[in-house]
Formats: C-alpha cells, structure tokens, sequence
C-alpha cells in the first residue's frame, strides 16, 4: 500500500499521545481565578512542573473520538468473545443511571437524603435473589474475580466460625484463572480436578479428591466449554456429604437466567457479573460488579455493609454489630457499585421475568445454531447441545499452517471481532464463540459465511494469507515479545 | 422486547437447522429436578417510558447535589465535569468493548491507557502506573500485599489518619494470607508517632496525604526512615484534585502511591463505580497487580500498544499471580484521562488552588463563629471542625434545612465517644459564595 504523506490511512488517522500535541499554557477548561488567601499547606506547595500538556478542548475531542474509532465495540461489530458475554448494552440504562437523584449523590449523605438509592439497591437485590432463588446476597463486590473473594471469604469465616481448618478448594482444570487466585488470596491451597471426556467434572475424580480438609469447591456451571454439569447434583451431594461448601463462578449465568434457580442446583454461594448476565457495559476493562448471592448457612457472614428496612424506612448497616456480628468485614469502599445497580436493573425492569427467560433462551438458541452449522466444517470439542456459548478446538486446522490465533486474526480482516482464543485450557487451540441473544440470524449467518469461508481457505493451503492477517485494521501484528522484553509504559520527553 | 432480535420464524428455523424439536430440547442438561418451568414472580417485560418512571421516582426520594450544597467529601468528592467527558465516555467503541485483548482492533483503548498510565505516573510523581483497580481501598490491599511480596515481611502498619474503609479492607483482604495488619487509633491531631513504630519485621507503612481528617503531611522523614530499615512507604491519597497543588508522595519519597482516581472525571454515583490508581518505581513493576499496557511496534514497524507482562496475571499464573483482579475501572479511567487532558498543566494547578482557596474560606469563615475550631492547621479542601455539641445531629439539622453540610467523624468511628463532636467538611470549586454563606449562616443556627 502507498504511504500518504500524513502517514494516516484515512479515515483511520495516525493519532499522536496527548502529550506530543502540548501547546504550552493551552487549557480546554474556563476556570475563575481563585481568591487571594493565604494558603494551609504547610509549606508542603507543589514546586516543580507536573508534565501535563495543554490542549484546548477542540483538540481534546478530536483526539479521543480517533482513537475511538481505532476500537471494535458492541454497537459496531459482532463480538463473539466466549465467556465474556458480550450483549447489546441498552442506551435506557446510561441515560437512567445518570439522573441527578441518582448519579450526584454522595456515600455519605444522611441516611434520610438517600432513602430512593438505597431503595434501588433492595429492589436489584430482589431481583437477584428472586432469579436465583438464594435467600442472601452481598452487593459490594466490584467485579467477578472480586465476588470470588468475597464468596471464599464468606466461606472461611463459616469454616473459623465452625472451628475447622479447612483449607483445600478443589478448582477445574477448565476454570477461570481467577478462581485459583481468588483462592489463593483467602489463604487456600488449589487442587485441580480434572474433566471427563464429555468436558465435565469427573464425578470419580471429584469424589476421590473430597475430605475433610477440603474447603470448597469452584465450579463454573455451565462451564467453561459451554456445557451445563449434567451431574451437578450429584456433586453438589458430594460436596455437602464432605462438609465442604459449594462455590459457583456465575461467569456463565446468563445461559440460564430464569430457566435454572441456582438454589435448585445444591450451590451455596454464586457471583454474577451484572456486566455479562445483566447488559451493564465492559467499558474496555470495567468497571463491573459481582454482586454474590449466599445460602442461609453463609449470609451471616456476608461482608459490610448492608441494605435493611424497618419502621424508618431503608437503613445502612455499616459496622459490626447486632445486624451483622459474624460479617468477615469490608471487601471495598463506599456501598457497592451503585452505578452499575442502576443499569442493571433498569435492564431487569425492561427485560422483565418473561425476557431474561427469553433472553436466556435465545442466547442458547444462538449458540446451537452456530455449533450446528460449524460443526460439519470446524471441529466441536464435544458433543451438544451446548449452552450459551460453542467450542471448537483446532483439529481442522491440522497440517493447514494455520494457528487458532491465525484464524482469529483473519476473522477481523471479515468484520467481525475475534471469539475467545486458547481458553479453555482444556482443548488444544481452543476457539470459544459465544454470540448472545442480542444478535439477529442475518449476522449470525454473515459470521457463519466467514468463518465457513476462511475455513476452507486455511484447508486450501492459503496459510500465508492467514499470516498477514489483518490487514484492514489501524495497525497489524503487534509485538508482544518487545512489548515484554523492553516494558515502555509511558511516555517520557524525547 | 426490543432487546431480543430473533423472530418466531428464526427461532423456528434456528431450531430445524439444529435438529432440535424446541428449545426445551437444549436445556436437556439441566436435571429434570432442577428445572424451573414457572415464569419467574417477577415483573413482565416494561417499555422505556415504564422503566423510566420508576426510575425517576426512585431518584426523586434522593437528595441530590444539584439540589442542595453539599459538603461532603471523606474519598468522594464533587467536581465540575466537563460536558466533553460524558460525551466521549458515552461512545459506543469505548463503551461498549472488552478489555484489549485483540490489540489491532483495541489501538483505541490501548492508546488512551498508555496515556492514563502516563498522567498518573506524572501526578503521583512515580515512575510507572497500571491501567486501574477497583478503588482506593482495594488499592491500598494491593499496594499492601504487593510491599510484603518485595519485603518478604508479614507486618503492615495502617496510620490512623487513613480512611477507616482503606483501613477496613486492608485489614479484610489480608486476614488469611499471614500478613499481620496493625491499624492505628484514628488521628484527627496529627499526634501518631510512626516512625518509632518502624521495625525490621515491617513490610510497609500506609499513610494518606491529605489525611482522613484533612491535615497535610510532609512524608520525607517517614520515607528516610522506611528505607532505613527496610520497609517500604505506601501513600494513599483520596482527593486526586489535590495533586495539582500538594508535593506528589512519589516527591517525598514514597515507594508506592495509589489513589483514589474518582474526583477526576468521574461523578459520586454514591460510591460506586470508584478508579483505583496504582503506582510505584519501575524496579517493582513485576511485583504490580492489574493490567499494564506497553509500546511496541506493528509488523509494519508502526508505533502501537499492547497488553504487557501478562505473566503476573491471574489468567496466566493461576493461584501464584499476584492479584485475582481481571475487570478493572477502564471507562472511569477513561473519564479520568479525558478531564486531566482538558484541564492540563494550567488547568489541574488552578482546580486545585481554586479548591484550597475556597476551603480557606470556609475555614475562616466557620473559624469566627463561637464555638467552632479548626482541628486541622493544614489541609487541601478538606478539614475537620470541632463542634459544641455531637456532630451527627447536627449533620441531620442542616439537612432539614436542605444543606449537606459534611459528615460526622462518629458515622465512621462509633466507638470512639471523644471523636462525637468532630466534622469532617470538604469544599470544592463547584461551591459558590452563597452556599458558604448559606453552611455558616445555618451552622449558627443549630448549633
């Protein structure tokens, strides 16, 4: 391709770092002078220069609408990243969390000017534990891994509280990497239990890895393959026979919201990520919530603070105490992610019982189709139906010199954002798709054209055309070796 | 249900194309027995106008800042937020993407992460900085935990004058993983001796700048006297807007500084989402939690960003990273990295001047009032006041009268009857003349 002159490949610009477009003295702030008074700072004044750049605020916007085009988001393109359920983010839940009454409130407003916000965190609450059937939840946690640690916490202080020393937690090979450290940071030892042939527990193994050291186990459900534990009662028994608890990583909720009660299930304690299941936005890495439901035997445990109501209406529990004398303590400041409440229950409001059964339903209808029609081309993992999301390991790519890691590359070149590559673990080259409820059958059948396609290119022996790819895209293979061998992780003045 | 895109005619067709004689068929997994075929006791589906209505009579019991002066602050504080901020967050290619992990359709993210990384390496006056935490006080955890992994010493001590949810995670987080946490009485007078406390079985000393209860603090002889026996200096500083006219800890000799990012970019939301802001020196970069973006170049020898060092990461070390964390703060540090970017160099130092100037004034102001005394001789926008009489009460009157008038230290300090009396109040540039007047005329009167 020719160079231009500007360097850009319009309309993607070259965009340089903010602080190689500093116009000295530029400010894109109109600020008052500040009063004349004589200063409290001890004599502690900020002397030198900070190293900020100025820019006026023209420069600003364009600056940050470029190097948002550089992005595949959502609202642009397929984005069938398994196990990160990434679904349609409704504008509604932006615009509500962002009234006044709710988004310019501080924590620690009197209890009597917050009675609606504290009102809003019951009712996502309700909506949680009626979903799931659990009689408790913990609203602090800020994100998944963050609900793990929360769950696990719960989980020590009941086992201190019990007098056990019970330290073992039993985690599948095909978890999360999150569950082994969440694990690790409540002071547990991880046993990693394998799967079976048909990409679940081995019940056998499970049951020979039990004892009465072990704590809990971790179990994603459905699990990382996108299978639903077939056996899940039995090993919830199996557990419970042991007097250890049962953890659920909710990652994968979303495939059963409304048709499955966890309660049901024999789990004890289960984060759900109100950025998957729930619609509230990833935002590029964040932030997310994981609120954490609880079994009765757990709830007292639960971490602070928490949302009660008696005669003066909604109250907050932020000490130890009466309401909360077995609490394991605080995990996170202020009162949760309340931003994140408020979008996820303006999508359960929207939804309703009836669409989050639907939308769990068309999200496993998704899923299936693209495991049927793929299945004949690419090579399934195991066998379906599957859940929410369809595995693929790298077997059709076999002597084709095309990587799984290839195949997502020349998939962006169609349009289309990579899925999940190399996880689980479990397979070889695994490619994990999972393309939620809230993609229609012409993009599904667009994605299936591609990958068909490409499919078939890779077996053509086009191996080279997969090694340049992408070519499309504001740049191309990055890499990642220089990027770790050599860390630059900021921008110093030439 | 205007979220949900399949037809009846897709579903049936999705379904033949499958083989599957319904959708009942695919849930065939689930055990018969845990299968729940009643619809949920909940609400149907609503339309925005439905939805929009209850949320506007939720948030109508609220008494919002726009509606009352507000002077609270104690980790939370209101700033003017430039109309640009909002409107860029809101695009859809950042707000609606994944953590980077595809770099070539991630450039977008990965650039204004590298760059976020930079300005709070700059602020904080530290070498490097990661892309985010959760908030301060997972922060503080981390930066903790982080100090005994370079120590290898099991023993933290907490000042008295940091937040007290710092201090109630730190000490949470750590409980099970052998790391002795001693946290300090509460110090509104400054009086704690921590360098006398130093040992050398301490892995760290976390301390806040501004204090809890407002006073500046100069760090340069707790550092001296950390690195004279070995232990390291956490700084935690919960005002971010304080960093354009305070000494940065990095200046004074702290070894790691982490921050509370929210009062730049980012709204109360009544705590939460809160941005975690992690920085320390490059030679304990492979000790640091969360996720770091790094240069690098494009197979075309193109200038470009990636994800980097990844081995610490929990999806790669498992049980032996050095952090659980996955999601972090990014469109908050968007937000953030949008508002440092409008202000600038110019722009963050007159903020933070306009803050300190404007605190003054409330504090001379209240200070000429019989009965009031300002505890704390120095501070940034944030001070506590001696009152007469029991502070929470009082925090009730004046919301009576429609000001929210700061936050009584016994909300967080129960146990501690001689802390009754004090108020901890903070201003910032979005409080007029009016609305100082209005506090002190109406402190007058309940008091």
């Amino acid at each position: 391709m020719a160079e231009t002159f500007s360097g850009s490949r319009g309309p993607f610009l070259e965009e340089p770092l903010l602080f190689e477009m500093d116009s000295p003295g530029q400010c894109g702030v109109d600020l008052p002078a500040p009063p004349e008074v004589s200063d409290r700072l001890g004599g502690l004044e900020r002397t030198a220069p900070i190293g900020l750049p100025g820019l006026s605020e023209p420069a600003v916007v364009r600056h940050y609408t470029r190097l948002s085009q550089k992005n595949y988001g959502i609202d642009s393109v397929f984005y069938p990243l398994g196990s990160c359920t990434m679904k349609y983010n409704p504008r509604l839940n932006e615009k509500l969390a962002r009234l006044p009454g709710l988004a310019d409130i501080h924590p620690f407003q009197p209890i009597s000017t917050v009675q609606g916000a504290l009102e809003l965190i019951d009712q996502t609450a309700h909506w949680l534990k009626t979903l799931t059937g659990m009689p408790a939840i913990a609203l602090s946690p800020a994100a998944g891994a963050h609900g793990e640690f929360c769950g696990l916490m719960t989980i020590r202080a009941a086992l201190d509280d019990r007098g056990e020393q019970r330290r073992r937690v039993l985690v599948p090979e095909s978890a999360h990497g999150t569950n082994p450290a969440s694990a690790a940071a409540c002071g547990f030892t991880v046993d990693p239990i394998p799967a079976n042939g048909r990409g679940r527990v081995d019940l056998a193994a499970l049951k020979a890895k039990l004892g009465d050291d072990v704590a809990a186990l971790m179990l994603t459900n459905p699990n990382t393959c996108g299978l639903f534990e077939d056996e899940i009662l039995e090993i919830a028994e199996a557990v419970h026979r042991a007097g250890a608890f049962f953890y659920c990583d909710g990652a994968n909720y979303n495939a059963i919201v409304g048709r499955v009660r966890i309660a049901d299930l024999g789990i004890d304690v289960m984060h759900i990520n109100l950025h998957k299941t729930f619609s509230t936005p990833h935002g590029g890495g964040g932030p997310g919530a994981g609120p954490t439901v609880l079994s009765a035997a757990l709830a007292p445990f639960a971490p602070l603070p928490a949302v009660l109501h008696d005669q003066q209406g909604w109250r907050l529990v932020e000490h130890a105490g009466a309401d909360a004398a077995k609490s394991c303590g605080r995990i996170k400041g202020f009162h949760g992610q309340f931003g994140v409440f408020a979008r996820a229950l303006a999508y359960m409001l929207s939804m309703g019982g009836d669409g989050l059964r639907q939308a769990a339903e068309d999200a496993v209808l998704n899923a299936n189709y693209l495991l049927a029609r793929l299945g004949g081309e690419l090579t399934p993992s195991f066998a379906g139906p599957c859940m929410h999301e369809a595995l693929f390991d790298d077997r059709f790519l076999k002597d084709s010199g095309v990587t799984t890691l290839d195949f997502a590359k020349a998939l962006i070149d169609e349009g289309f954002h990579p899925m999940t590559m190399y996880f689980p673990l479990v397979v070889h080259g695994a490619l994990l798709m999972e393309p939620t409820e809230t993609e229609s059958k012409a993009t599904l059948d667009r994605f299936i054209g591609s990958v068909i396609g490409l499919a078939r290119q890779a077996r053509a022996g086009e191996a080279a055309a997969f090694k340049a790819a992408p070519v499309n895209t504001p740049r191309r293979r990055l890499d990642e070796t220089l990027a770790a061998r050599n860390p630059v992780l900021r921008w110093r003045p030439a | 249900m205007r979220y949900l895109p399949l037809t009846e005619a897709d579903r049936r067709d999705m379904l033949a194309a499958i083989g599957a004689g319904g959708v009942d068929d695919l849930f065939c997994d689930v055990p018969a027995a845990a299968r729940w075929s009643g619809p949920p006791n909940l609400p149907g589906h609503a339309g925005e106008m439905e939805v929009e209505g209850h949320f506007r009579a939720l948030a109508a019991k609220n008494l919002s800042a726009a509606a009352a002066p507000l002077f609270i602050g104690a980790g939370a504080y209101r700033h003017h937020l430039p109309a640009a901020v909002d409107a860029l967050i809101q695009r859809g290619e950042f707000l609606t993407s994944y953590t980077p992990y595809q770099p070539e359709v991630s450039q977008g993210t990965l650039q204004y992460l590298f760059e976020f990384q930079t300005q709070v390496a700059l602020i904080t006056g530290m070498e490097v900085a990661n892309a985010s935490m959760y908030d301060a006080a997972t922060a503080c955890a981390e930066a903790a935990a982080m100090a005994s992994r370079i120590t290898r010493r099991r023993r933290v001590l907490v000042s008295g004058d940091v937040h007290p949810h710092y201090a109630q995670v730190v000490a949470t987080a750590l409980q099970y993983t052998g790391i002795e946490v001693e946290l300090l009485a509460p110090d509104p007078l400054g009086l704690e001796d921590l360098i006398g406390r130093i040992d050398g079985d301490i892995a760290c000393v976390l301390v806040q700048n501004p204090g809890f209860f407002g006073r500046l603090r100069d760090l340069s002889a707790l550092a001296a006297a950390c690195r004279g026996d070995g232990a390291l200096l956490a700084a935690v500083v919960s005002e971010p807007v304080s960093l354009g006219l305070v000494s940065s800890p990095g200046e004074m000799g702290a070894d790691i500084v982490v921050a509370e990012g929210q009062g730049i970019g980012n709204a109360l939301n009544f705590g939460g989402p809160g941005l975690g802001l992690f920085a320390t020196r490059e030679k304990y970069l492979r000790q640091m939690p969360g996720r770091l973006v790094g240069q690098t170049v494009d197979v075309d020898g193109r200038r470009g960003w990636v994800l980097t060092l990844s081995t610490r990461e929990q999806h790669i070390r498992r049980e032996k990273a050095t952090s659980n964390i996955c999601t972090n703060s990014g469109l908050c540090a968007l937000a953030f990295s949008i508002h440092l970017a409008l202000l600038g160099e110019e722009g963050f130092r007159r903020l933070a001047r306009l803050n300190h100037a404007r605190a003054v004034m409330l504090a001379e102001k209240l200070a000429a009032i019989r009965g009031l005394r300002v505890l704390t001789p120095t501070f940034f926008n944030e001070f506590s006041l001696q009152l007469p009489r029991p502070a929470a009460p009082v925090v009730e009157a004046l919301a009576e009268r429609g000001i929210l008038g700061g936050v009584a230290a016994s909300r967080f300090y129960p146990s501690y009857p001689e802390l009754a009396e004090v108020l901890l109040l903070a201003v910032t540039e979005t409080n007029s003349d009016a609305e100082l007047d209005a506090l002190a005329a109406a402190l007058r009167e309940v008091l």
